[in-house]
């Protein structure tokens, strides 16, 4: 039996070397190594350089400190800032976004379907820093397409980078991640069978009336994938900093940018890496929340019953 | 209830004309069955009724009102389909009020009319379960409780029994053939499957290729089937079907073809009349008026056994007829057949079908 297979599993052992090597190396290892740095002091400079001791729970503690916890540039703020850059473009923006452009290009023709999601897929597939340097220029106050066409619209131009550069990363996150939730949302609604929504149009159910009594109870379960696929992104993107790095005076100073400044500006690793723990930790319990909430979906609906 | 007229119905799909002009009158309270093969054009047909699509050019009423650009809400129909349709996230009762729901109605008040029509279609038991917790032929009435929930005008069927099992199925059509005379409503009711068609129908639209071919009570498409289609397609086993040239002699017309050898119409205009147009003729016989002609004496049609099955009340009885063609014969009664190697079939000539050679009725002779 064991040979009878199209490969024996020496063969398959082979195949499966060459991946597991570099998972093994760039996520396995670097995963518990992050987590070994924060307990140091490790930094590249100076004596911890060489021989960086073990400080315990020192790098977590001065993180949380209550002296300076909420000044400026500090972890304080940046959580908050994150936090409300998850709710707003990757919540409000990028699922919701999905989620209503799925809903729309259901009704379009199929050409006109295909031309919209691959213009919102390009903005998905454009590599960072081209699409970093593309707002850059978009937004320009002087002669930028977007002050162009506001000075057309008799809209007095503004720097958007600096006036509202929390906004800005936000609609340009939210902008460049529409496309994933769009693409999950299409192939969920795509799964429901076209009689569900068809019975809902005889009995006279209005587009509200579907989408919340028949759509999204269907698609539960993409929904919380995409919710925590896309708070994860969200915590983790880097890309903002491309536009704004972090200022004006720390104003979109998320989390990565707030421990990029930390570990390869003032160059203190293992605190660093005491951040990275503590988004990741983060994560997992968002993760967990919208885990909880669609099983407590699904047994309150069977129970209601 | 109220009555539907189509009228000069047509549908297109880009250049490919899938319905071509299909007029269908039907009566207030009257059951009518699209029936046909797959891709005739019954279930656009069906779904052009309930506006789920536009048709292309002609008109519909419903109750007399034009309803040819309202959407299918403002149709006041029921509808149940193929897959029932059910929301797995909802309950029986939830699924059959949620056409109330979307009325308006407090919930109090809907769920006490889901439980009246559910006791009617006999799942009052089954209110607070899931779709997926009951069987199929349950949820199959669950459909049919929601369309029912609401007095609507129409109510549309396309292929209703089609995923039952043959038991179920059976049950199911006595069931909504009950249901039907009971309530007095209008029905379209699409099906591929003509012995549903008879069971269920005060009048049956045989469908071909985007057209009616006719539309006519059960019994008159079975004993006066209009074309060579209609035929072959309705009753089980259907009509044999035996190509034939009729050659004018003196005693009157001989029908000749592979193992069919029968003469003397004496006088029958319309066969007269249509070998002008041309000589081949079909010759369409029931099964049940085949008989097995003992040692030869009187058959008509000459052929190799193919196949004897006791069913039980009746037997078919199969023959290769000389020319390739095959045709059965429906013998009564539970006792065995007794036929083997060459044999031939005896029928009255009184009781044959002709088609001419564009496979369309020939009138009967009177």
């Amino acid at each position: 039996m064991r040979n009878s297979g199209t490969f024996s599993s020496r063969i398959g052992v082979a195949f499966m070397t060459p991946a597991g090597v570099l998972v093994t190396l760039f996520v396995v290892f670097p995963f518990f190594w992050i987590i070994a740095v924060s307990f140091t002091n490790r930094s590249l400079l100076g004596a911890s350089a060489l021989h960086p001791q073990l400080v315990g729970l020192k790098n977590y503690l001065d993180l949380f400190d209550p002296a300076t916890f909420w000044s400026q540039g500090g972890f304080g703020p940046s959580l908050w800032l994150t936090v409300q850059f998850v709710v707003f473009s990757a919540l409000c923006g990028q699922v919701l976004l999905g989620l209503v452009l799925a809903w729309i290009s259901r009704e379009l023709s199929p050409r006109a379907k295909s031309l919209l999601q691959g213009i919102v897929m390009l903005a998905w597939i454009l590599p960072d820093v081209v699409v970093g340097f593309a707002w850059f220029a978009y937004l320009d106050r002087d002669a930028g397409t977007l002050n162009q066409l506001l000075r057309g619209l008799h809209v007095p131009a503004a720097d958007f980078l600096i006036e509202h550069p929390f906004l800005t990363i936000c609609v340009f996150n939210a902008w460049r991640g529409a496309a994933f939730s769009m693409m999950l949302f299409d192939a969920a609604l795509q799964s429901i069978p076209p009689s569900y929504l068809e019975t809902a149009d005889v009995v006279g159910a209005s587009g509200w009336q579907k989408l919340r009594d028949i759509v999204l109870p269907l698609i539960r379960g993409h929904i919380v994938t995409d919710l925590i696929l896309i708070t994860m992104w969200t915590f983790n993107v880097f890309t903002p900093f491309l536009l704004t790095a972090g200022g004006p005076s720390f104003e979109t100073d998320i989390l990565p940018i707030y421990t990029y400044r930390i570990a390869f500006k003032s160059f203190e690793f293992g605190k660093g890496a005491a951040i990275g723990v503590i988004v990741m930790l983060i994560n997992l319990a968002f993760s967990l929340v919208y885990l909880r909430l669609a099983q407590r979906g699904l047994r309150k609906k069977g129970k209601a019953a | 209830m109220a009555s539907i007229q189509l009228d000069k119905i047509g549908k297109s799909f880009g250049a490919v004309d899938t319905i071509h002009a299909i007029d269908l009158d039907i009566g207030d309270g009257e059951f009518v069955c699209l029936l046909g093969p797959s891709g005739c054009g019954k279930t656009t047909t069906l779904r052009m009724i309930a506006g789920l699509e536009q048709p292309t050019r002609g008109s519909i009423r419903i109750g007399g009102r034009d309803v040819t650009r309202a959407q299918p809400k403002d149709r006041n129909i029921g509808m149940v389909f193929q897959d029932y349709a059910l929301y797995p996230h909802m309950t029986i009762a939830d699924n059959i009020a949620y056409p109330l729901k979307v009325r308006g109605m407090a919930e109090a008040q809907r769920h006490e009319k889901a439980r009246a029509i559910a006791e009617v279609l006999h799942i009052g038991q089954l209110l607070d379960r899931l779709p997926a917790q009951i069987s199929g032929g349950q949820q199959q009435r669950t459909s049919l409780a929601r369309a029912l929930v609401h007095p609507a005008d129409a109510f549309l069927f396309d292929e209703p029994l089609s995923n039952l099992d043959a038991r179920m199925r059976v049950e199911a059509r006595a069931f909504l053939c009950h249901l039907q005379r009971s309530r007095g409503m209008t029905a379209v009711y699409v099906t591929h499957d003509q012995a549903e068609a008879m069971a269920l129908s005060t009048r049956i639209a045989v469908m071909c290729a985007g057209d009616i071919v006719q539309y006519a009570p059960p019994l008159e498409i079975y004993r006066r089937p209009a074309t060579t289609f209609v035929a072959g397609f309705v009753g089980d086993p259907p009509m044999n079907l035996v190509a034939a040239q009729a050659t004018r002699c003196d005693r009157g017309i001989t029908l000749r073809g592979g193992g069919l050898e029968m003469s003397a119409f004496a006088s029958w205009p319309a066969l007269d009349r249509a070998l002008d147009r041309g000589d081949r003729v079909t010759l369409g016989v029931r099964p049940e008026h085949l008989r097995i002609a003992a040692d030869g004496a009187g058959g008509r049609l000459h052929g190799k056994l193919f196949a004897n099955e006791a069913m039980g009340p009746e037997s078919l009885v199969t023959l290769d007829l000389d020319g390739g063609v095959r045709v059965t014969a429906r013998v009564f009664g539970d006792a065995p057949v007794l036929v083997e190697g060459d044999a031939a079939f005896a029928f009255d000539a009184a009781r044959i079908t002709l088609f001419d050679s564009a496979g369309n009725r020939i009138d009967d002779p009177v």
